[in-house]
């Protein structure tokens, strides 16, 4: 009886080692970028999350004394024209970046997914429309598309991330038709259906879970995507108003002063940098993990 | 009184529409099934056996015809009207690995049949995976397994053990050993056997092995493009093949000879299966047809009975 | 016996999987006479194509040849770096594989892929080339080759890119044609169709073929010597005319046995128990000893060798004779 018992709980531990998620981490885990990627990704939310506390200073305060002095022990990363922290500033922008990212990417997914899922399973005329939308979406500029909506919404953190999330849903869409197409077809959901599985069944036993590693790789190189269109619109100016802070408003004027106060430019574009990188290697990671044969 | 048969097929067709352009898959295939007894469907690629066991199981939808399954007229049933019946008609398919899910545990998978017929307690069906599995001859400890870790063999196993799980009178084979290993077929062959009498299944063979069909069968259809050529009880039909195709179908199975001086001649039929797109005019079969004469070029030729329940559909049959 | 056009020995393939090993190919030897149709029969995972397939330098990234010699016209084949290999084959070697679809390429018309072959083993020269490419087509049985000529290969049936693929081998009229599994994805009728042309070209071009196949209604009605391999090892090598008469090795009766052939309706079923073992260390056994009838204490601990019990007939069993006298 004891015997029995221990086995069947190796058995179980067997099992968690062999599902798919399991040996999907395992392959993550040897992906030494992707590994480093996601530690800084995840001090970049920690970041995001505490940052106004750990700020030095706030970021309304402007050290008069100190205007454009370069790093010190006073201002980690040095001041900026009006002397306001840089180190700072981009603690707070760390939070207004990720907030808006993660919201758009949320809003293109979810528009995405629900427009793709739609034509997926209905086909024929809704199919076509649908598809016929996302090649009117990719092929607009969505940059362009983004600074119509800005205009039409005004400015703040709600405004941008419709700004942004709004345009970006083709991708999202495609991806899960051409997903939910090749499986409603496919022997499994056959197979499903012929045990009597209703719809909702299908749907959420058979296809969800097979599909959940695609949408979570689309997800993670959707949200650098989005990082960077909002630090894009706030650099020509249709961002967030100074002096609530952000990476494109200090991008654009560390590019004005590049000569005098190099650093204004060096340490935000450098976190910036570094975090988009960290988001692409932990993306392609997934990737890798997923879908091992992908690559091939 | 004779019991009325547990599956009648009554003249059913199936058409495609394939970019525009139509597909006679099926085409006006009737017969009848008693309750513990095989049908097989015998035919090359194309011949529309697949298509005919998915139109039983209603997983597609004929055009034309009638299916009476235990009584009931399933021809017209909404999906929703279906599904109860699931529990009475399973299929197994030729690729196990691919009618499971990758992320699903084998006992979850079995599980999952149960569960969407809410079938006793989770303890229960737990047990009843237990059961089911060594049943099919698999450890039970293979339940925490994941289809990926399992061989051709013992998926088909649990392929077979999932089906079982609903307590079905009728289950469609479809091609269920053609892509194992020779040793493990014969396995799986008996397999079948075993639970066909222990369950009083009904089975729908189909597969394009002949001999594999011969042994099965108690009733044998022989299909091609879409068409029943030949049709009758399996003893009768191998005793006595009379359509030309049946006959070239087994001509062309190489067995191993008894001895080197009886080795076959590799001696071949002309032609190949023409396009279901654009099918021969008269009887599909005559370009290939070694006895074709002009009537079959125009005309296509009709049911004949040459047995009192064998039929052939031949010009040249009488 | 005539002289041996490839002769491999003692040849060792393994595979890496990461978390381990796996012995694919433990130790075969045999050899292909001129002009000899050998088949080289197993189930899935026997290493009956990864054998001769890696001898032509076309096996898997992750495969590793441990040790072995295969010598063609008396030159390893194993020593040769990879240009002289690929000269050879396609010209003095010709292969064709199961799926024709995945083997040709899907944007190039089909003629050109002919010659292409000839053109780059500077088999003939532009003209000579296409005049012998018509030339094949016909040979094939492919109808109205000037005009099929310029077609790509999916405009072709399952049964017609075959006969394509076997002219591109047969394109430089090589000594050796290796055939992995060339009717295993066809239709009985067409199946018959590809064998028959094959032996015709055989005959024509007195060249020698490799047949791999899991069939053995193929492999001996078309070979004149069988191998049988399991777990990566010649179970037993024999003429088709005493393997016919005598099948030695357990696994081969087991495996003759589990053919369901027509009029066995009333036959009792017999299977082999059990699966193929997957070797993740060098076999120290007999690999069938776990599934045998006739094992003993002695296969399970020591590997039989494959040694000749009569003429031209090899197996690789301890209890040969005893198995023999029982069937009998």
């Amino acid at each position: 009886m004891a015997i029995a018992v221990s086995q069947s709980q190796q058995s179980v531990r067997r099992a968690r080692k062999n599902s798919p998620m399991y040996r999907a981490w395992q392959r993550y885990r040897r992906n030494g970028f992707a590994v480093a990627g996601l530690g800084w990704v995840i001090l970049f939310f920690i970041i995001g999350i505490i940052g106004p506390w750990i700020a030095p200073y706030s970021y309304t305060y402007a050290d008069f004394l100190h205007m454009h002095s370069g790093p010190s022990w006073q201002h980690l990363f040095g001041t900026d024209t009006v002397g306001y922290d840089v180190f700072s500033q981009i603690l707070y922008s760390v939070r207004y970046a990720l907030e808006i990212a993660l919201g758009a990417t949320c809003v293109s997914f979810l528009i995405g997914i629900v427009l793709g899922l739609w034509a997926g399973l209905s086909g024929g005329i809704i199919d076509m429309i649908v598809m016929r939308a996302v090649d009117f979406m990719f092929a607009l500029p969505s940059f362009f598309f983004a600074l119509i909506l800005v205009v039409l919404l005004g400015k703040g953190i709600f405004p941008m991330i419709l700004a942004i999330g709004v345009p970006g849903w083709a991708g999202y869409a495609r991806l899960i038709r051409s997903l939910v197409l090749s499986m409603r077809n496919g022997e499994m959901v056959e197979a499903a259906r012929a045990l009597g599985a209703p719809q909702w069944h299908i749907a959420r036993r058979y296809m969800f879970p097979n599909v959940v590693g695609s949408m979570v790789v689309s997800l993670a190189f959707g949200i650098p995507y989005d990082l960077t269109a909002q630090a894009g619109l706030s650099i020509v100016g249709m961002g967030l108003n100074p002096p609530m802070p952000s990476f494109g408003n200090m991008l654009a004027q560390a590019g004005a002063n590049i000569l005098g106060f190099p650093w204004l430019l060096y340490f935000p574009a450098g976190v910036f940098a570094i975090t988009l990188l960290s988001f692409l290697f932990v993306a392609d990671g997934l990737q890798e993990a997923f879908n091992p044969k992908g690559g091939m | 009184m004779p019991s009325s048969p547990l599956l009648q097929v009554e003249e059913v067709s199936k058409r495609f529409r394939v970019q525009g352009r139509e597909l006679h898959a099926v085409e006006k295939v009737s017969f009848q099934l008693d309750a513990g007894k095989t049908m097989g469907l015998v035919g090359e690629s194309g011949s529309g056996k697949s298509t005919l066991g998915r139109l039983v199981l209603r997983l597609l939808d004929a055009n034309e015809g009638r299916i009476v399954f235990n009584g009931q007229d399933i021809t017209k049933l909404s999906p929703k009207q279906m599904r109860p019946l699931r529990r009475d008609m399973q299929i197994i398919f030729q690729d196990p690995q691919a009618s499971m899910s990758p992320r699903m545990t084998i006992g979850a998978a079995i599980e999952d049949a149960m569960a969407i017929h809410n079938i006793g307690t989770k303890a229960e069906r737990q047990k009843r995976v237990d059961e089911l599995l060594e049943r099919v001859g698999l450890s039970t400890v293979v339940k925490y397994a994941f289809p990926h870790e399992l061989s051709g063999g013992q998926l088909q196993r649990v392929g077979i053990a999932r089906a079982l799980s609903l307590n079905p009178k009728l289950v469609i084979c479809d091609e269920p050993i053609s892509a194992l290993d020779v040793s493990i077929q014969v396995q799986v062959i008996q397999l079948l056997q075993e639970l066909q009498k222990d369950f009083n299944l009904t089975y729908i063979f189909i597969s394009h092995n002949l001999a594999v069909v011969e042994y099965l069968s108690d009733q044998v259809a022989v299909l091609y493009l879409g068409e029943v050529v030949e049709q009758g009880p399996a003893e009768e039909l191998f005793a006595n093949p009379t359509h030309p195709y049946t006959q070239v179908l087994l001509q062309s199975i190489l067995k191993m000879p008894e001895d080197a001086d009886k080795r076959q001649a590799l001696t071949s039929i002309q032609g190949e299966i023409p396009s279901p797109f654009n099918p021969p005019s008269g009887c599909t079969f005559h370009p290939r047809c070694p006895f074709a004469t002009d009537v079959c070029r125009q005309k296509k030729p009709e049911r004949k009975l040459v047995g009192s329940q064998h039929s052939v559909t031949c010009h040249l049959a009488n | 016996m005539a002289e041996a056009l490839l002769a491999i020995d003692d040849l060792r393939v393994q595979f890496d999987r990461g978390e381990d090993e796996v012995f694919a190919v433990n130790g075969v030897s045999f050899s292909i006479a001129e002009g000899e149709a050998l088949g080289i029969v197993g189930e899935s995972g026997s290493g009956k194509s990864v054998t001769l397939m890696s001898a032509l330098g076309l096996i898997r990234e992750n495969g590793k040849i441990m040790a072995g010699t295969a010598k063609f016209q008396g030159h390893d084949l194993l020593k040769m770096r990879p240009r002289q290999l690929e000269d050879i084959r396609g010209r003095d070697i010709g292969v064709i594989f199961q799926d024709p679809m995945t083997s040709l390429n899907p944007v190039m018309r089909i003629g050109d892929q002919i010659m292409e072959s000839m053109l780059t083993h500077q088999y003939a020269g532009r003209r000579e080339a296409f005049e012998r490419t018509l030339q094949l087509l016909h040979e094939m049985g492919i109808p109205e080759p000037k005009a099929r000529f310029r077609n790509y290969p999916h405009e072709f049936s399952g049964g017609m890119r075959q006969r394509i693929m076997i002219a591109i081998a047969l394109a430089c009229e090589p000594q050796l044609l290796i055939a992995d599994e060339p009717t295993t994805a066809l239709d009985v009728t067409v199946q018959m169709q590809i064998l028959a042309l094959l032996q015709e070209q055989r005959r024509k071009k007195q060249m020698s073929i490799a047949m791999i196949t899991h069939d053995f209604g193929v492999a001996t009605n078309f070979c004149d010597r069988i191998i049988v391999l399991y777990a990566g090892q010649i179970m037993e090598m024999a003429d088709t005319r005493q393997f016919l008469l005598q099948p030695a090795h357990p696994y081969t009766m087991g495996l003759k046995n589990s053919i369901i052939e027509i009029g066995q309706r009333d036959r009792q079923l017999s299977p082999i128990p059990g699966m193929a073992p997957t070797l993740t260390e060098p076999p120290k056994s007999c690999s069938f000893a776990s599934r045998c009838p006739f094992a003993t204490e002695r296969c399970r601990s020591e590997l039989p060798a494959l040694r000749e019990i009569s003429p031209n007939h090899h197996v690789a069993c301890h209890r040969a004779e005893e198995v023999l006298a029982h069937a009998i």
